[in-house]
């Protein structure tokens, strides 16, 4: 290599900036860092048994979010109930069915730009279609809806690429052993695309968990628990708040801070838990894909 | 005949057809989605544009939608979604394009394998997060500066640290990683010949990085550049926490409102034509999304053509 001639003429700019892509670099790490540290400081105390297997009730004197946990899960399970099958089964059509044409790229186009409307954006639509249209009301299933229509660009991109690398000599030795094309996609290809498009839903997860601004004018904020199963079940029907939306609620119209860095201490473990999943999983497929 | 599994047979042939039906179905759900959208924000948005007129509400300046006599100007409102988000980006993308050459150029695998993570990590954290810290973190310190600056005067309005500067940061850091990835692969995907010729004709590496392999991967750095304005733009409940919310003109230390803000703080009890006027207030931010969406279809458009 050239190092030797560039040692000798270091010129002082280049140290400069050297300098200035080591602090932009550190800069991040520190943040996360900062983030992370501030937020396990503050939250770590009030996360307990109680806090998470309760309900805040000031006639009982507890402080609690199991309500709000309860609702996160459903509104994660519903989400995905809708989006998944969707998400694929789109991907599927894109990938193996449709010839490139109008109809693909007024699909892609479409996928690519809901994949760039603001959660907001999605609340707000939401709370009309779902919520009034429909007559959803605030709900845990109009929370949910709107969440399908957010995260099904990413299921279906991750599942394309996944897609992709699944070799075309599968799909000629499945149709030379005569197998129709349905037969194909659920016996080889979706079996083959199963870490691509797992990692599709964990993301998906991932921002189901986080998103708040999509879920305040559709799922609404209630944080009951539910004693009976026909009552677990009619809250899907009802208004319920997401872990993210009782933090914003605590952080400033509650004014209670120790909840909400409690519930932040929750979301950033499931967060990471998330994020380590999607990571070993993208793992496995890129050693799959090297075989 | 025996059936046997797997071999189209008649009802293999119905089978195949109803799949394709329903798959077909899933895939223009994409399609039907972002129709619905853009109609509901029409339909909905445009007649207070109609009832206020459409001067007063988009270049008014007065917000006072509860008022005996209710005046809806949401001009200043305009005015702070772009001005925050162009202020974001002025301090976002120089961070997050040096943090992209240091992991692609600069450091070596050890080093790489901390930032890269924790940039990740950073893009995972859900937007509360960031709005709790910068209300606990933040707020505070910009408090403390604003009674630094403003100590003589009698005109300024204390914000307590909740301000357009406080919004600004907390923008900055999270469009920090779309603008690190998107660059990041960009300046991967540079050919390696062209930064060996650099080197051989005696450049320096910060020359070929600065002359050579960023120039080249241009178009995806400004893909990446868009993408955080998009991000920016609709970004609502972590500005919403730390921007104060009051109708300002966007200076560094008033406490300002954002089209999305304005939504987060009123959609909740507005009535009659003050809920119709935040429709509008989305269909402008719907707007400003579309048309950050047509320059990226125009990067990848031309970034397709670079390479091929």
């Amino acid at each position: 290599m050239g190092e030797s001639l560039t040692l000798r003429r270091k010129r002082p700019t280049d140290s400069i900036l050297y300098g200035l892509i080591y602090f932009c670099a550190l800069l991040s790490v520190a943040l996360l860092a900062l983030i992370l540290l501030y937020v396990l400081i503050r939250g770590v105390g009030s996360v307990n048994w109680a806090f998470l297997t309760t309900v805040t009730s000031k006639l009982k004197g507890t402080v609690g979010i199991a309500g709000n946990l309860l609702n996160t899960l459903m509104i994660v399970v519903l989400t995905m109930l809708a989006a998944l099958p969707i998400g694929v089964g789109a991907a599927v059509y894109l990938n193996e069915y449709a010839k490139p044409g109008k109809l693909v790229s007024l699909i892609e186009f479409a996928t690519e730009t809901l994949s760039g409307i603001p959660s907001i954006l999605f609340g707000l639509f939401g709370s009309m279609f779902f919520g009034e249209t429909l007559g959803l009301g605030y709900s845990l299933l109009t929370g949910a809806l709107t969440l399908m229509l957010m995260v099904l660009p990413l299921i279906t991109r991750n599942t394309q690429e996944a897609l992709k690398t699944v070799p075309d000599s599968y799909r000629q030795g499945a149709v030379g052993l005569g197998a129709g094309k349905w037969y194909t996609i659920r016996t080889i290809l979706l079996p083959s695309a199963m870490p691509g498009i797992l990692t599709g839903a964990i993301l998906a997860i991932g921002r189901i968990v986080g998103e708040s601004a999509a879920l305040l004018f559709t799922a609404g904020a209630a944080k009951t628990l539910p004693k009976t199963l026909a009552k677990f079940f009619a809250k899907i029907f009802q208004s319920g708040g997401t872990l993210t939306i009782q933090l914003y609620l605590s952080a400033t119209s509650e004014g209670d801070f120790s909840t909400a860095f409690g519930i932040a201490v929750v979301l950033l473990v499931v967060v990471l838990f998330i994020n380590m999943g999607a990571k070993a999983l993208a793992k496995r497929l890129d050693v799959q894909n090297r075989k | 005949m025996k059936k046997i599994k797997g071999i189209p047979g008649h009802d293999a042939f119905t089978a195949e057809r109803l799949a394709r039906a329903l798959l077909l179905i899933c895939a223009v759900v994409a399609i039907f989605a972002v129709c619905a959208i853009t109609f509901y924000l029409f339909a909905k948005g445009l007649p207070a544009l109609h009832r206020v007129g459409v001067g007063e509400l988009l270049f008014g300046t007065i917000w006072k939608p509860t008022a005996a006599e209710p005046s809806f100007g949401i001009a200043y409102i305009i005015l702070s979604s772009i001005v925050g988000t162009a202020l974001s980006v002025l301090v976002g993308v120089p961070v997050g394009l040096l943090t992209a050459v240091f992991l692609t150029e600069v450091s070596g695998k050890r080093l790489s394998a901390i930032v890269q993570p924790a940039v990740e990590l950073l893009a995972a954290i859900p937007s509360v997060i960031y709005g709790l810290l910068g209300m606990m973190l933040l707020n505070p310190v910009l408090y403390k500066l604003e009674k630094i600056i403003f100590a003589g005067s009698t005109t300024h309005q204390y914000t307590g640290g909740a301000d357009l500067l406080a919004a600004v940061i907390v923008l900055a850091i999270m469009i920090l990683p779309t603008v690190i990835s998107v660059s990041a692969s960009a300046i991967r995907a540079v050919p390696g010949q062209l930064r060996a010729a650099s080197l051989a004709l005696g450049a320096s590496k910060m020359q070929t990085i600065w002359g050579v392999t960023v120039p080249a991967a241009k178009s995806g750095i400004l893909t990446g550049v868009v993408l955080g304005i998009g991000r920016a733009l609709g970004e609502a409940m972590a500005i919403n926490m730390v921007a104060g919310g009051s109708v300002n003109l966007p200076l560094p230390f008033n406490s300002v409102r954002f089209l999305t803000t304005q939504l987060v703080s009123e959609m909740g009890y507005a009535e009659g034509i003050h809920r119709q006027v935040l429709f509008t207030v989305g269909l402008v931010l719907y707007l400003f999304i579309m048309l950050v969406n047509l320059v990226l279809l125009r990067l990848r458009r031309e970034g397709g053509n670079d390479h091929g």
